[in-house]
């Protein structure tokens, strides 16, 4: 039999306490290497589209809020196009689409600001219901960990990635809540009761 | 800059080459580890697409540890992590963002909740960041990380060890993992290299020495691949005209 020549993929390790000196280290108190931390907003001013404020933190199972957690976001365009690589065309030019986040070092507490993105097509040409994905990295997580926002002000019910999740209370733990105009709340629990949906996507 | 390698469904993650979630013998993650089962689905536009970096955003001295917090030289031995990223296919990726961070010669890291008993370098920061060339290569100058020890059991240390993050074409390809060197006796006592089940992929994170890289008189060198989520290309692909 011949021989199938793929690589694996390189196994992954927990970001580990010291993460933001790797990432962030102008928030962490190391300035002078990096003119700025990357990924400070995944907008520029200009950008076409409702603004929306999110607030969340992240949870573990022992109910602690954690301190050290960092969440990547990305994000398609008022319109639903991907900035760079995205197989349509151009997205707005001043939606970069892609944001660091950090938790607060002392509340734990994270804030994302951009715009609503739009609808993005299914492969199989079915809309998704407009979301953010995130990956959501710290100590004790051993391979980042895949999840999405949404919106509880959206139509939600027709998304077929959310239509995949069989235990249907689950699906309320990706949907932001509207707590003012234009502001939402996510809170990502690691473990337990009320525990996230993550997704291997 | 686009082509074929930026487009096309994602390879499947292998959840048994990876590390589990739950893995005692690493104490926090017993409670920061999901207990349901992960909702699996194929990679959509959302996992496929993902951030560029420029290589105008890289400044001159990012990716030379030794230099590039204070000017002057930082202490320890000096080496060069360098290696290709690549996808399962085995293709370079190029243009895309590399970051490390890593404790100073003597297993310090610049942060406040480390109080370990090795001094801090004045001329170390701990991180760097690089652009991958055409054919995925990249290349790093640093001082070779110390072993440290760390709350968990009572006498855990951790190996020698450089922690990269990379991204991918595809935020779905996003990866944060470590480096081990060749021959270091700590890699096999570590709690945290074995939350990793299978010997061959524990192997896989074992930088090998490089004399061919080191430069005589200068430095020794260490080559490292990076290896990244595959994409499916085929003609046969399911998906409508234009997507
Ligand atoms: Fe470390």
């Amino acid at each position: 039999m011949q021989k199938l020549d793929y690589l694996k993929e390189s196994p992954s390790q927990t970001a580990g306490p010291y993460v933001h000196i790797g990432l962030t280290p102008n928030k962490l108190g190391i300035p002078g290497i990096y003119p700025t931390d990357l990924g400070e907003s995944p907008i520029r001013e200009g950008a076409k589209g409702e603004q929306i404020t999110i607030v969340g933190t992240v949870q573990d199972g022992a109910g602690m809020i954690l301190r050290d957690a960092l969440i990547e976001s990305w994000q398609a365009d008022a319109e639903g196009i991907y900035p760079g690589n995205d197989p349509r065309g151009a997205a707005d030019p001043n939606v970069t689409g892609w944001a660091r986040i950090i938790a607060d070092f002392d509340s734990g507490e994270w804030t994302l600001s951009t715009i609503k993105p739009g609808r993005v097509p299914f492969p199989d040409g079915r809309m998704m219901a407009p979301h953010i994905a995130l990956w959501v990295v710290a100590r004790g997580v051993n391979l980042g960990l895949q999840t999405r926002i949404y919106f509880e002000d959206e139509d939600n019910e027709s998304c077929p990635v959310l239509q995949r999740i069989e235990h249907r209370p689950r699906v309320n733990t990706l949907i932001a809540k509207k707590t003012a105009d234009g502001t939402y709340r996510f809170d990502i629990v690691l473990q337990g009761e009320n525990e996230t949906v993550f997704f291997d996507i | 800059m686009k082509n074929d390698i930026d487009r096309g469904p994602l390879f499947f993650r292998d959840r048994d080459w990876h590390p589990a979630a739950y893995t005692p013998g690493y104490k926090t993650s017993m409670t920061r580890a999901p207990f349901r089962p992960l909702v699996a689905l194929g990679s959509t536009l959302s996992e496929e697409t993902g951030p560029a970096f420029g290589h105008t955003m890289i400044g001159a001295l990012d990716n030379n540890l030794i230099l590039n917090f204070t000017g002057q030289p930082a202490i320890g031995e000096r080496i060069i992590m360098h290696g290709r990223v690549l996808d399962e296919n085995g293709r370079g990726i190029p243009n895309v963002l590399v970051e490390i961070w890593q404790a100073n010669a003597g297993g310090r890291y610049r942060h406040k909740k480390d109080n370990y008993a090795a001094p801090l370098d004045p001329n170390f920061g701990g991180c760097g960041r690089t652009i991958s060339g055409p054919d995925g290569s990249y290349e790093f100058l640093t001082v070779r990380p110390g072993a440290y020890p760390w709350p968990n059991h009572v006498n855990n240390w951790r190996p020698m060890h450089i922690h990269i993050s990379v991204f991918g074409s595809g935020f779905g390809q996003r990866l944060i993992t470590q480096m081990y060197f060749e021959g270091d006796p700590l890699i096999a006592k570590c709690p945290i290299v074995k939350t990793i089940g299978q010997e061959k992929a524990i192997q896989a994170l074992v930088a090998p020495l490089d004399m061919n890289r080191a430069i005589p008189m200068d430095c020794l060198a260490y080559k490292f691949d990076i290896v990244l989520r595959g994409r499916r290309q085929s003609f046969f692909e399911n998906r409508k005209e234009g997507l």
